[in-house]
């Protein structure tokens, strides 16, 4: 290039190549539209129709809805790249960002990776080297064995040493396979085995690493960024401590309880964990914290752009991602460590499709109704998903990242609670009741956290619901408050719904009825989203009275009056009044699944019940068959299985002989008669019996042909 | 000077902003008004209590004896039928009101007008909890009536049958008479040649007559199990043939699907019938809308009156021989109240002019006072005017006559009352008449009485109709009797006078009350005044699905 001699200024970046999809390619482009940088999206079969898709400049499809075959396939990816003369490849978070192999492929042919050396993300990769490169550069590890000598004997020895409770993990592990926490000695040897047993399974190695296990400990990382010169500096740490199924769910920066002097060590620690192996780029540092005394270990690096990123961003108003292609483009690091802030308080909380009372189960399915609660400065939703879209199986069941900014801790939190109230979702079960709950704990709310807090909590996240399964779970007075206002909210849209046809008086839902009131019912099922239960009936009538008033009256519920309207605007919101007390709701409803959805946001609460749609057995054929028989004579000697010639004709043509087994609707013959040929079926699944019939031969109208009898074998 | 005053504003707006919007001094919290809406609201409260009450059906046992065969009642099934929340036009809820000995609920049969997947239909649903579904002479007529109001309007025909055909014990008055029971088919099969569909839903028994309701159907479907048709049932049939025979195999759904041929669909139950129903609507495609008027003239923006039409209740005085100013009715049906009057200086007994009606034209012909020959030619004038220009006349009733007297005959009112029935009969516009006051006389004709067929008619709970007032055919006929006695020389006390009177105008009141009119059937229904925008807004629509006529008149006395 012609950049030459030595000088590290790199080629300016024009054009970057996003090798992910989602919320991150999303929110990369953004950031390079800002900076006027072109940028390719790339995607599978699954996500023709993506956002990310539609807001790059171009887009280039690389493949089937597996991520193996696309999203990971990294020569096809470089291919793209070189096609479309892109001069850099972000690969955002999973898939190919934390590839070696692919980082040192795009060197070879020229285009910048936006991320670390290939030689970082090597020796970051593999957990047990980068602990001894910690522990050299003087970074404090958690004490453990990460010896190549694996015998189990030696593996007791070591963890004997360190002291109990230890925690077994795969040298190659992530994700929680692999791991188990041994809290005596003589359970060492049975947890061993069971964790190379998985290791080996899940990685093809059975290498296993050995450290003390903290017992009360929380989860913070630093955000570190370097330059190709040299200089590296860390923005602040996150506490990550909450976590579900060993992910993170909601993140904050800064962390609560940390005294400065801390922040600067572990800072210092960070920014030594990166430089020791020859960092550039952006990354994380993740330390294990112990509460009780506390002391902070290096569990890993991350040599990525991470998912709770923005709550960094938000904290020290510093854009990661332009610094990332800043740092790419050969530039020094736009701030110097003395110059960067920490400014209040964010927090991020990941919305999954997920089903929270199934034990977090990723979840996936069409988002019937999609709004979120609105953009400002203070906060942020990351999405690669809108209304309509479908959160599909073959990717993370991320929907959306809620990330929301205040002056101090419980300001932010007070945002937070308000925007996860906010965030309306439909279609497919979520974790945003949850992440409300959660948000709304007290010792959430005193930053009393740590990586158990969610089982610490359990009985007040999670209500039990072993001991109500068993009878019919009450419904809770909010639930048939809101099963009332969905049925005045119904009857309110209707009466709204303008038709713009002919007969647009007759078409407008008001319900007109002469000298008395139209009333409706309708039959509510409630099912709760925190716990697994049996759907619970509500009933609830709807009257329409004068003046645009609502009736609504239930068993359960209290008569209420209901006034409103329906705004006009697109995201399904209305304004109520309850008997005098106005009352803003959103209402969505969709069929799904042979149910009809309503979805309810009112206050605080989100309501989902459910309605069957009207189905009726619509083969008539089967009914006359069934209702025929034994009523009419013809047929009651016929029986069901009898074969009858629908009118006079010839045989042309015989299918099933005698002994043949045949289905429902298999063709038996062919008659002809008027120059056509009609093809006669079997009525039912048997053997035909007493086929006397030939071809060539005339037979009468309503002939019988043949029998099919029932056989009770199977047909397989 | 004022000529450049004027013309600085007409640069500023058009002239005829707010020029028409009717003013109306009525206060809502005088005391006039409250005391009006008081006598109305109990009238109303009495008129809901009755519909209130026919609405029940048959009586609790019968209905109880409906519900348990897996059967909805007549109004629940029109509901399923009908588009979720969309209006029902109920007709003549009280038609057989106190009519024959027994209780006759709604005449035991519901019809009206509702929206099937956007279509306006005509259903007509029997009301077997009422003496079987079977027909009495009401019954006829209600379902004869309804059939006029399909065929006048283009609406296609549901038939939801569930009766035992003809009341046997009456069949004198059912049977053979050009408007009894074999009518029903005739209009059936004349609508159905004018490309009205007319289709049958056998949800119960269809015996009999009634077999021919599904038979003549254009499309028909059956309930497994409820329905069944047959010219006789098993009993009549046994003792006919001796063949013994169960209902189901003799007139069942399979046998009328399978082997008759009588049915085209098989319902496994009631509701798969009713959404069998909608869905041949749907499938109607624009059959039978060929015809339709253009709409375009339908306005999108639908104003509200600046008064409310609520305050209705509190127009009428409560004493009846009182006056009211039609203008201040007029003020509460018609969008943004605007009314442009025609002829507004003469002939001012008679109130005519253009408005809209939610979106709708509309020429207005309303009763301000007795006719007078000036009255008689600007109603006769005006009605040409509509005719020719295709807009739908609404006349208002509230009537006690021509004017009487020498001068008054010498002027030619009888020529000019003429004119106006000869203008009226001949119109052929759609014409709905709503009774807001009095209906006396020969006013009833030239404003558009039951004998012109007004696409619709419907009376205000104090509307009164007669063929003269309670007192004046009281005075008539006691100078009649007097004359007699004293012819014969039989002596009348004064005492005895009064009590004669009174008898009369007793009689003539009953005779003349909306209960007594609805339940023969002289009118569509009695409404709420609050309801009459509405009501006018919806049988406006419906009479719009027919292609304009063009109108002749016969011969005018000049």
């Amino acid at each position: 290039g012609e950049e030459g001699r030595g000088v590290v200024k790199g080629r300016s970046i024009k054009k970057i190549l996003i090798a992910n999809r989602g919320e991150i390619a999303c929110r990369v482009i953004k950031t390079a539209q800002k900076l006027g940088v072109r940028t390719v999206a790339v995607y599978s079969e699954a996500d023709r129709g993506a956002k990310h898709v539609a807001m790059a400049d171009e887009a280039v499809f690389i493949g089937p809805a597996l991520a193996s075959a696309s999203y990971l396939d990294g020569a096809k990816i470089l291919a793209t790249a070189l096609a479309t003369g892109a001069d850099a490849i972000h690969p955002g978070y999973g898939f190919l960002s934390e590839s070696s192999k692919f980082a040192e492929l795009c060197k070879q042919k020229d285009i910048i990776f936006m991320g670390p050396p290939a030689a970082a993300i090597r020796a970051m990769g593999d957990k047990s080297v980068a602990k001894s490169m910690m522990s050299a550069a003087g970074v404090p590890v958690v004490p453990g064995y990460h010896g190549e000598d694996q015998s189990p004997e030696l593996l007791k020895a070591e963890a004997n040493r360190i002291g109990y409770p230890v925690l077994i993990k795969a040298t190659q592990g992530g994700g929680g396979k692999g791991m188990r926490i041994v809290h005596n000695e003589s359970d060492f040897f049975e947890s061993l085995a069971s964790a190379q047993r998985e290791s080996q399974a899940a990685f093809g190695d059975s290498r296993v690493l050995i450290e003390k296990y903290v017992l009360r400990p929380r989860h913070i990382e630093v955000q570190i960024f370097a330059d190709k010169h040299g200089n590296a500096v860390h923005l602040n740490e996150r506490d990550c401590s909450v976590q579900r199924r060993h992910q993170k769910i909601i993140e904050e920066a800064p962390a609560p309880h940390i005294t400065s002097e801390f922040r600067q060590r572990i800072g210092q620690a960070a920014v030594d964990a990166a430089k020791a192996v020859g960092y550039e780029s952006a990354g994380t540092v993740e330390f294990i914290v112990d509460t009780v005394s506390g002391d902070f270990y290096f569990m890993e690096m991350n040599t990525r752009l991470q998912v709770e990123h923005p709550v960094t961003e938000m904290v020290t108003g510093q854009d990661l991602v332009e610094w990332q292609i800043r740092v790419a483009n050969g530039e020094v690091l736009p701030l110097q460590q003395s110059e960067i802030k920490l400014m209040g308080h964010s927090f991020e909380a990941r919305i999954y499709a997920e089903n929270v009372p199934k034990g977090f189960l990723p979840a996936a399915g069409h988002l019937h109704h999609y709004n979120p609660p609105s953009a400002s400065p203070t906060v942020r939703v990351e999405t690669g998903v809108g209304k309509g879209d479908t959160v599909s199986v073959f990717y993370d069941p991320m929907i959306a990242k809620l990330v929301v900014w205040g002056r101090d801790r419980s300001s932010a939190l007070t945002k937070l609670v308000d925007c996860l109230t906010k965030f309306q979702i439909a279609g497919l079960p979520t974790n945003i009741g949850f992440l409300k709950t959660l948000a709304s704990h007290h010792a959430f709310a005193a930053g009393d956290v740590d990586t158990h807090f969610i089982d610490r909590f359990k009985a007040d996240l999670l209500p039990s619901t072993q001991s109500e399964s068993i009878q019919e779970p009450c419904v809770p007075k909010a639930t048939q408050y809101g099963a009332a206002l969905a049925a005045a909210a119904f009857g309110i849209k209707s009466a709204q719904e303008k038709s713009n046809g002919l007969n647009s008086i007759w078409s407008s839902g008001s319900g007109f009825r002469l000298n008395h009131a139209y009333t409706r019912m309708l039959h509510l099922d409630w099912k709760s989203e925190l716990a697994e239960s049996t759907p619970v009936p509500l009933s609830l009538k709807l009257t329409y009275s004068k003046g645009g008033n609502f009736v609504v009256e239930g068993d359960k519920v209290e008569k209420m009056t209901v006034t409103g309207k329906e705004l006009p605007d697109e995201d399904c919101n209305l304004r109520l009044n309850v008997n005098g007390k106005s009352a803003p709701v959103s209402l969505a409803q969709f069929h799904q699944g042979g149910l009809s959805h309503i979805h309810l946001w009112e206050g605080d609460q989100h309501h989902h019940f459910t309605m069957p749609v009207p189905a009726f057995d619509t083969d008539e054929s089967q009914e006359h068959q069934r209702s025929s028989h034994g009523q009419h004579e013809r047929s009651s000697t016929q029986g069901p299985g009898a074969v009858v010639a629908p009118m006079a004709g010839r045989v042309v043509k015989i299918f099933a002989t005698n002994g043949a087994r045949v289905k429902k609707g298999d063709s038996i013959l062919v008659l002809e008669a008027m120059k056509m040929e009609h093809v006669v079926k079997s009525p039912i699944d048997g053997i035909v019996k007493g086929a006397e019939v030939e071809v060539g031969q005339q037979v009468s109208d309503s002939t019988v042909l043949c029998q099919i009898e029932v056989c009770t074998c199977s047909l397989s | 000077s004022h000529d450049s005053f004027n013309s600085k504003w007409r640069n500023f707006m058009s002239l005829d902003h707010d020029l028409n919007v009717l003013k109306d001094d009525i206060k809502t919290s005088s005391e006039s008004f409250i005391e009006n809406s008081k006598a109305m609201e109990e009238l109303l409260l009495d008129l809901q209590q009755k519909v209130e009450k026919v609405r029940l059906g048959g009586g609790v046992k019968a209905v109880e004896r409906h519900k348990k065969r897996n059967k909805y009642l007549p109004r629940e099934r029109i509901d399923h039928l009908l588009d979720p929340g969309s209006p029902f036009l109920e007709l003549s809820q009280l038609a057989g009101h106190e009519l024959y000995s027994d209780d006759l609920p709604s005449g035991g049969i519901v019809t009206g007008i509702g929206s099937i997947h956007g279509r306006l239909c005509m259903l007509v649903a029997n009301d077997p909890t009422v003496k079987g579904g079977t027909y009495y002479p009401i019954t006829v007529k209600k379902h004869l009536r309804a059939q006029e109001i399909a065929s006048q309007c283009n609406l296609p025909c549901i038939y939801l049958v569930d009766s035992g055909g003809a009341n046997l014990p009456r069949q004198a008055d059912v049977f053979p008479d050009r408007d009894h029971f074999g009518r029903i088919f005739y209009n059936q099969a004349r609508m159905s040649e004018e490309g009205i569909p007319q289709i049958a839903l056998v949800l119960g028994s269809c015996t009999a007559g009634g077999a021919y309701v599904p038979a003549m159907a254009d499309e028909s479907v059956i309930v497994k199990g409820n329905g069944t048709i047959f010219l006789a049932g098993p009993p009549l049939v046994k003792a006919a043939t001796g063949e013994e025979v169960s209902a189901e195999d003799l007139g069942g759904a399979a046998l009328h699907c399978k082997v008759s041929g009588v049915s085209d669909y098989f319902a496994t139950d009631e509701l798969h019938a009713l959404a069998m129903g909608r869905k041949i609507v749907k499938n109607l495609h624009l059959a039978g809308l060929k015809n339709r008027a253009s709409r375009s003239y339908v306005s999108e923006e639908v104003r509200e009156p600046v008064y409310s039409p609520d305050e209705l209740r509190g127009i009428v005085p409560a004493d009846a021989r009182k006056s009211y100013d039609i203008r201040s009715v007029i003020a509460r049906i018609v969008d943004g109240s605007e009314f442009d009057e025609f002829k507004k200086l003469y002939g001012s007994t008679l109130v005519t002019g253009f408005a809209k009606i939610m979106g709708q034209p509309v020429g207005i012909v309303g009763n301000n006072g007795i006719l007078f020959t000036e009255s008689a030619l600007k109603g006769a004038h005006f009605i040409q005017l509509c005719a020719q220009r295709h807009i739908p006349l609404i006349f208002l009733q509230n009537i006690t006559g021509f004017m009487v007297g020498s001068r008054s005959e010498a002027s030619g009112i009888a020529k000019a009352g003429a004119k106006m029935v000869m203008a009226v009969a001949c119109a052929k516009v759609p014409k709905i008449t709503i009774l807001v006051g009095g209906s006396y006389g020969a006013g009833n004709y030239g404003m558009c009485g039951r004998a012109y067929s007004p696409n619709f008619l419907f009376m205000w709970p104090n509307a009164r109709i007669s063929v003269m007032g309670g007192a004046q055919a009281a005075g008539v006929l006691a100078q009649v009797e007097r004359d007699k006695r004293i012819r014969d020389k039989t002596p009348w006390s004064d005492e005895e006078e009064e009590k004669f009177k009174e008898k009369v105008a007793q009689g003539y009141d009953r005779e003349g009350h909306p209960y007594y009119a609805s339940a023969r059937l002289w009118d569509d229904g009695i409404i709420d005044p609050a309801d009459t925008r509405k009501v006018l807004a919806l049988c406006l629509s419906a009479s719009s699905q027919t292609a304009p006529k063009e109108t002749s008149y016969g011969v005018f006395r000049m």
